[in-house]
């Protein structure tokens, strides 16, 4: 029979790859704060506070 | 008690009607595979972050803006976006070379001389000589308003002003001398580079 000489891999974590929390934020608030409004087919975006 | 999941696309919908908690369901769903994708292309958390940022920013003025009609392909669009981003980040680096002081660094595998060699230098003015030959030529009026855009660098506006004419004939007479001497170097079969 084919012997596997592998490591397990039970009980190894991967590192959690993911954003910080403040990027997140920032694309909330973002989001947030961007408005896009439309006159005679000209489109505006503005940044409210 | 059943906890029922909302599907990409019904969020994409409420958030483009304004429901802001809809954007923040959809980065908490798909960040770490964004997230992972772009550092598994980078290999840096800091330029993973930026281009994160940069693609939920386009996201979110696309979003707003009404122009996303990929309904039910949320992920694959956001993907799509981080990896172009992931490009141009490679194509601005390339173009701005960092360097590290680590390792061998050589300074003149950057630094190259740009001076003409004394060979190239000969090519050069025997060009600059047939040009001036040529550009001779040209009919009078033509060849004042080459003169003074190619080798005085003035603009259309201050040619006119000095010539007295307008700035359309102007601009006529330069668009006439560029053609008239690409016939003369056609016709002559000359090379004029370096």
């Amino acid at each position: 029979m084919e012997k596997t000489y592998s490591q397990p891999t039970s009980g190894q974590k991967t590192p959690q790859i993911e954003p910080k929390r403040e990027t997140i934020q920032f694309l909330l608030s973002f989001s947030q704060a961007l408005s896009v409004s439309r006159t005679n087919n000209l489109e505006f975006e503005a940044l409210l506070n | 008690m059943k906890t029922v999941l909302i599907d990409d696309a019904t969020l994409v919908r409420n958030y483009i009607q304004g429901d802001e908690k809809s954007l923040s369901m959809l980065i908490a769903r798909h960040k770490q595979r964004i997230y992972s994708f772009i550092y598994s292309k980078v290999y840096d958390r800091d330029i993973s972050e930026d281009v994160f940022q940069d693609t939920f920013i386009k996201v979110i003025r696309t979003l707003k803006r009404g122009k996303y009609n990929e309904e039910g392909k949320f992920l694959p669009w956001v993907m799509r976006i981080a990896h172009n981003l992931v490009i141009d980040h490679f194509r601005r680096n390339n173009r701005m070379p960092k360097f590290d002081n680590t390792g061998e660094f050589s300074i003149f595998s950057v630094l190259s001389d740009s001076s003409l060699n004394a060979e190239k230098q000969m090519v050069r003015d025997q060009v600059n000589i047939d040009v001036k030959r040529i550009i001779e030529e040209l009919p009078e009026d033509q060849k004042e308003v080459l003169k003074m855009r190619i080798y005085q660098e003035m603009s259309f506006k201050e040619i006119s002003e000095r010539t007295g004419v307008s700035i359309n004939t102007a601009l006529g007479r330069m668009r006439y001398a560029l053609i008239n001497l690409r016939k003369v170097i056609e016709k002559n079969n000359m090379i004029l580079t370096n």
